[in-house]
Formats: C-alpha cells, structure tokens, sequence
C-alpha cells in the first residue's frame, strides 16, 4: 500500500485550478485503491465545496484566495477548504428537500456534501470546511 | 435537423425539441450558464413545447446543473408545456433521488420512453 498522499493548493477562482485539485485528489484516490463510487462521491463533494469557497465565501473578498488542503490514505480522504470571507450558520440554509423549495434552483450543495461524504464539518466562522471521506463507505 | 449549439445537441423529433448533452461533466459555471440560454433562446418562441433531455453522456453533474434544469422545467411549465428527463446514469440518478428533484421532474429510463409519453 502507498504512503499517505498529501497536497496543498490556493485557488483564486480560474476553473482549470478547481480541475488540477480534481484530478490531483482523484490520481491520490485511484493509487490507494478506493473505488467508482468514491471518486463519484469526492468529485461532487469537492465541486461544491470548491466551488462555494470561490463564489459565496469569497463573494465580498477582493482577490480573495481560498486553502485546500487534503491527504489520502487507504482508509479516509481528508479536505480542509477555507475561504477568507467573513463565514456563515450552515444550519439557516433552508432544506432544499421540502415540497416548498424543491423549485428554488440553488441552495443544495450542502446537502449533497453531507449525503456523499463520511463527514462534514462547518468550522467557525464557517469559512473553514473540514470533510471525510471513509473507504468504508463505499464498500 | 440538428442545430448545433457548442455543449448541446438540439434536433426535432417529430414535434418534439430533443436535447443532448455532448459533455461527460457539467460542472463548470460558465457552460452551465451558457446551456441555460441556449435552451432557453431556442424555447423562447415556442408554444406548449414538448422537450426531451438526454444525459446518455453525463457522468457527473453538479448542485449548479441542477439549478439550471428546475429553471429549463420552470419555463417549459409556463409555457404550458412538457419537460421529461431521460438515460441518466444510475449515480446521477441518485443526485437526483437524494435532493427529492425526481419529484419534480418526470424521469424515463429511455429516450424512447420519454418520447413515447412526450406523444
């Protein structure tokens, strides 16, 4: 088995850096063996959580750069993505799953990341997400 | 005939607007926002549209893709007209059952399916 596989980037917002951080988690992923659905599961986990980082936790941060750190093993995957934006109360996002905001077109990347990794975690001030990802759960 | 936009195949089938994705991943803003006006220009003029998307190529989707379709299925339903999903992947099926979107959208194993409920 290889040893555990590290990295480290900054993101200013240009999407070939989110594709380089894909591809560089997804290469670390495939060498410590974790299957199909886990590199499914970490790539949309990671778009959004990239993705969010960029575009609301940074929205009022000019030229506001956003820290992904990550390490994989053969047992987890772990993602650290801090935004320098002023954080957010994960909890008063509304549940997109209700019958009375299933038409609302945005809100649900959340969601997405706690269905599809092992965990999920909002550090204070909310700028700072902390995800696992357990081979386990594929299996 | 088939009319070309750059991430979308849209022909005619009989009187229905087909729409096929031409990209495995929609995931980046931009595409996602310029496949949303090209559906949009191209339903735009039309009356009670019939309209067929086909995800045979998808393989990844993101929370993004998923807001442009409830804004494509918005339109069609203003319109008074019809929007059936068809030949999703099992994992993007999924997506689609973990956020209840399957609720909202009418989804069909095959494009042949989709165009027979379409008729």
């Amino acid at each position: 088995m290889p040893a555990r596989i590290e990295g480290h980037a900054i993101l200013r917002g240009p999407r070939a850096e989110i594709d380089a951080c894909q591809s560089a988690v997804e290469q670390a992923m495939d060498q410590h063996g974790y299957g199909r659905e886990a590199l499914f599961a970490v790539r949309l986990a990671l778009e959004e959580a990239l993705v969010n980082a960029i575009r609301h936790g940074n929205r009022h941060v000019p030229d506001g750069q956003v820290d992904f750190q990550w390490s994989v093993d053969g047992d987890e995957a772990r993602f650290d993505v801090r935004d320098q934006g002023e954080g957010f109360d994960p909890d008063a996002v509304p549940d997109p799953t209700e019958d009375d905001n299933l038409e609302i077109p945005s809100g649900r990347g959340i969601m997405l990341m706690k269905a599809y990794m092992s965990e999920v975690e909002y550090r204070d001030p909310g700028n700072h997400l902390a995800m696992v990802y357990r081979k386990s759960k594929g299996a | 005939m088939a009319n070309d936009s750059s991430r979308l195949r849209i022909s005619a089938v009989n009187d229905v607007v087909r729409i096929d994705f031409v990209d495995r991943d929609i995931l980046d803003e931009a595409t996602i926002r310029q496949i949303g006006q090209d559906i949009q220009r191209k339903l735009e003029p039309m009356s009670a549209p019939k309209v067929l998307m086909c995800f045979t190529v998808v393989e990844h989707l993101s929370s993004a893709a998923l807001g442009t379709l409830i804004t494509v299925n918005s339109l069609v339903k203003k319109k008074g007209g019809t929007l059936r999903l068809a030949e999703i992947r099992p994992e993007i099926l999924e997506v689609f059952y973990i956020t209840k979107l399957n609720k909202h959208f009418s989804i069909d194993e095959s494009a042949e399916a989709a165009l027979k409920a379409l008729a």
